[in-house]
């Protein structure tokens, strides 16, 4: 895409992820590309544990840590207040996990863009409640272990990108830590944006997903080549940009990197496939 | 002379209305319930009127309006929100985070009954179930003291660094027509300054606010909180008599009535208090001492003040529209527990009246009384109708 990241130093070594986590590197694209001017809105997740017990923090900008359904509320209630206060510069994030977002969360996130509130919504979505011991949340996808679906979840992933851009709130976008520099741009982008702004990245949990120290970026780019995890961007709620696409390559090869799928039958891969390529066929008509 | 005041003929919930315009919050997230909702209507008539500057949200649960006050609150703005009923219970996580991040925000809330089943009624338990949430509480008795008490919460939460709520009841106060002074914009201002908190959500202070601490943080945060709390019966008394000054009205924590000489105190709080007024001075002109106690400001408990004003009554007859199974009236508890080791101590009558919105007359009060004045005190309330 040509895009080079410009990086301001927001977010530091030290905090305390999982070594290899992708989360804390989503974060740190994130928050470095947003810069000083940022206030950050942060629920229990494992972001929460990244961005550091008291007093230290993992980032220079104020983070406000809220309960775990009301990132977009609080979100909203700064962004108000800095426009009651004569402020229009300083920009507020929300950074949650799948689980604060697609299910406890959801309510509040879906008035929040129907109002149309000035902040950008991130994502990170690792696909399970990893900070309670990797239960299965509405964005585990079908068949996965998880604590809480030992035998596989048996429905299927939410479509929180598609509900958003139905919101037709100004900008929506997927992304994922094995693509930084797009990560990186669509985060950006957002930043010029007015708005409800929202991002969903896809951060492969070393934990909950059963991964190598080392196989985050890639199992994050296996998702985009398989087609499971595509990379696009909405305008509008209409104007659909793809970025990264299929490659063709098949969901085995995606799976066999994690050991939340170790147990499926060649059925069942089979099974999944066909609702990828459906899935990719249906993306592909938008753009 | 200048006109420092405006009359106007107005209910209880316009007249908070009038109290918040002249505190001049600046963010309200808002969700409608009955009978809260005339509150936010005037709100956002004076909003669409330019008559006040705001940032009214529109949120999709009083669980996210109560959100959104804590944060616009910790960005450094004055912040108000108004609810009833199964809002202030839907509100409830956040009314603990409130107070733990230390948010000056002023609520009203109209009481209501709480389901299920379903009802519309005036009955205090639900704003009394939240007492241990952190929160200032003040209980109003008619529109002028709600306006009045609006803008002495906001004084006394702001500088104790807690939130208030500021509560009338259905029907009886929110909606019953009264003629109201609001005062002049320049009092409010003379009386509260703007909110300038030091600490806040700001780039250029780059301060952080909830995350983990150690149980020895914990520790300290929650003494401090406590400490904070004690302040504000004071903080509470010194608001109310400078507000005296500048307007001619005042509260107290606490109102005695007629208590000299009382061989019964009738306490209560809220509406009720205006029917036992009546009652009183019918007993009195009948020839009995009897007095009222009324407790406006519920949290903190005014342990000292009430403890000061029972000393030498023999009998004191709690009237609590308000029920917590198990153990009874709210106030009838914290009544007990404050004259607790209290040397000669009254005994104490704890009667359950109008739960769940029942009429109760100065009639049905005389009738109490009578059997107050017979009866020995039971350990628990006692259902009176
Ligand atoms: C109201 C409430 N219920 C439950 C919890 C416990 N809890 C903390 S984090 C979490 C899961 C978060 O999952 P997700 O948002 O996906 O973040 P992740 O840990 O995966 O980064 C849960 C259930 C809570 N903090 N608040
Ligand atoms: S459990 Fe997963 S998401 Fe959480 S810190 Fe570890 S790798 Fe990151
Ligand atoms: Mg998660």
């Amino acid at each position: 895409m040509g895009y080079s990241i410009a990086e301001e130093k927001i977010f530091n070594s030290g905090h305390a992820a999982c070594p290899g986590c992708s989360e804390a590197l989503a974060i740190r694209y994130i928050v470095n590309t947003l810069g000083r001017d940022t206030i950050a809105v942060v629920p229990p997740s494992c972001i929460a544990i990244i961005s550091g017990p008291q007093p230290y923090s993992s980032m220079r900008i104020p983070v406000y840590q809220t309960t775990l359904e009301s990132s977009a509320a609080s979100a909203a209630g700064i962004k108000r207040a800095l426009k009651a206060k004569g402020n229009d510069h300083t920009k507020v994030v929300v950074i949650a996990g799948d689980g604060g977002t697609y299910d406890i969360g959801f309510q509040a996130l879906s008035s929040a863009a129907e109002r149309n509130e000035d902040f950008i919504y991130v994502c990170l979505d690792n696909e399970g409640y990893m900070n309670t011991g990797a239960q299965k949340s509405s964005s585990t996808p079908y068949l996965a272990y998880t604590t809480s679906t030992p035998s596989g979840k048996p429905t299927p992933k939410k479509n929180l990108a598609e509900i958003m851009a139905a919101h037709g709130i100004p900008y929506v976008a997927t992304a994922t830590t094995g693509y930084p520099d797009d990560l990186a741009r669509k985060v950006a982008r957002a930043r010029e944006l007015k708005g409800m702004r929202f991002i969903l990245v896809l951060t492969p949990c070393l934990d909950g997903w059963g991964l190598a120290d080392n196989a985050g970026p890639k199992t994050s780019r296996l998702a985009v080549e398989s087609g499971i995890f595509p990379l696009y961007e909405v305008e509008d709620g209409v104007r659909y940009t793809l970025n990264y696409g299929s490659k063709g390559i098949p969901v085995g090869a995606y799976f066999s990197q994690q050991s939340r799928f170790k147990h499926l039958a060649q059925a069942q891969l089979d099974e999944i496939q066909t609702m990828v390529d459906v899935n990719w066929r249906r993306l592909q008509t938008k753009f | 002379m200048r006109k420092e005041h405006t009359r106007l003929l107005l209910n209880g919930n316009h007249a908070v209305a009038y109290g918040v315009r002249l505190a001049q919050a600046k963010v309200i997230p808002v969700y409608p319930i009955t009978p809260q909702t005339p509150i936010v209507e005037k709100i956002s008539e004076f909003q669409a009127r330019g008559e006040m500057e705001v940032e009214l949200m529109t949120a999709e649960s009083e669980h996210s309006a109560m959100s959104a006050c804590i944060t616009a609150s910790l960005t450094g703005v004055r912040v108000f929100t108004a609810t009833a009923s199964q809002g202030l219970m839907l509100m409830h996580e956040m009314l603990h985070y409130a107070s733990g991040a230390r948010t000056p925000i002023v609520m009203a809330n109209v009481n209501r009954t709480i389901g299920s089943p379903w009802g519309f009624w005036p009955d205090q338990t639900d704003s009394l179930a939240q007492r241990d949430t952190g929160w200032i509480q003040y209980y109003c008795e008619h529109g002028q003291e709600s306006l009045d008490t609006v803008l002495q919460a906001y004084r006394v939460a702001e500088q104790a660094l807690l939130p208030a709520m500021v509560v009338h009841e259905a029907f009886y106060v929110s909606h019953a027509l009264e003629a109201v002074e609001v005062p002049d914009q320049t009092i409010a201002d003379r009386y509260l300054p703007p909110f300038d908190p030091p600490h806040r959500l700001d780039p250029e202070i780059g301060e952080s606010w909830g995350n983990t601490v150690n149980q020895d943080m914990f520790h300290r945060h929650r003494h401090d909180l406590g400490q904070a709390m004690e302040r504000v019966p004071g903080l509470a008394r010194e608001a109310d008599a400078e507000y005296k000054k500048l307007t001619g009205r005042g509260y107290g924590i606490i109102e005695q009535y007629r208590c000299d000489g009382a061989k019964l105190v009738l306490a209560t709080m809220g509406s009720m208090a205006g029917t036992a007024r009546e009652a009183a001075d019918q007993l009195r002109s009948a020839g009995v001492a009897v007095g009222l106690l009324k407790v406006k400001l519920f949290r903190p408990f005014p342990t000292e003040d009430v403890r000061k004003a029972l000393q030498g009554v023999p009998k004191v007859m709690v009237l609590d529209r308000n029920f917590a199974p198990g153990t009874g009236g709210f106030l009838h508890q914290e009544l007990k527990a404050a004259l607790y080791g209290m040397e000669n101590a009254p005994s104490v009558h704890g009667y359950l009246a109008g739960v769940g919105g029942t009429n109760v007359s100065p009639a049905n009060i005389l009738e109490l009384a009578q059997a107050a004045l017979t009866e020995g005190p039971a350990a628990n309330s006692v259902w009176k109708g």
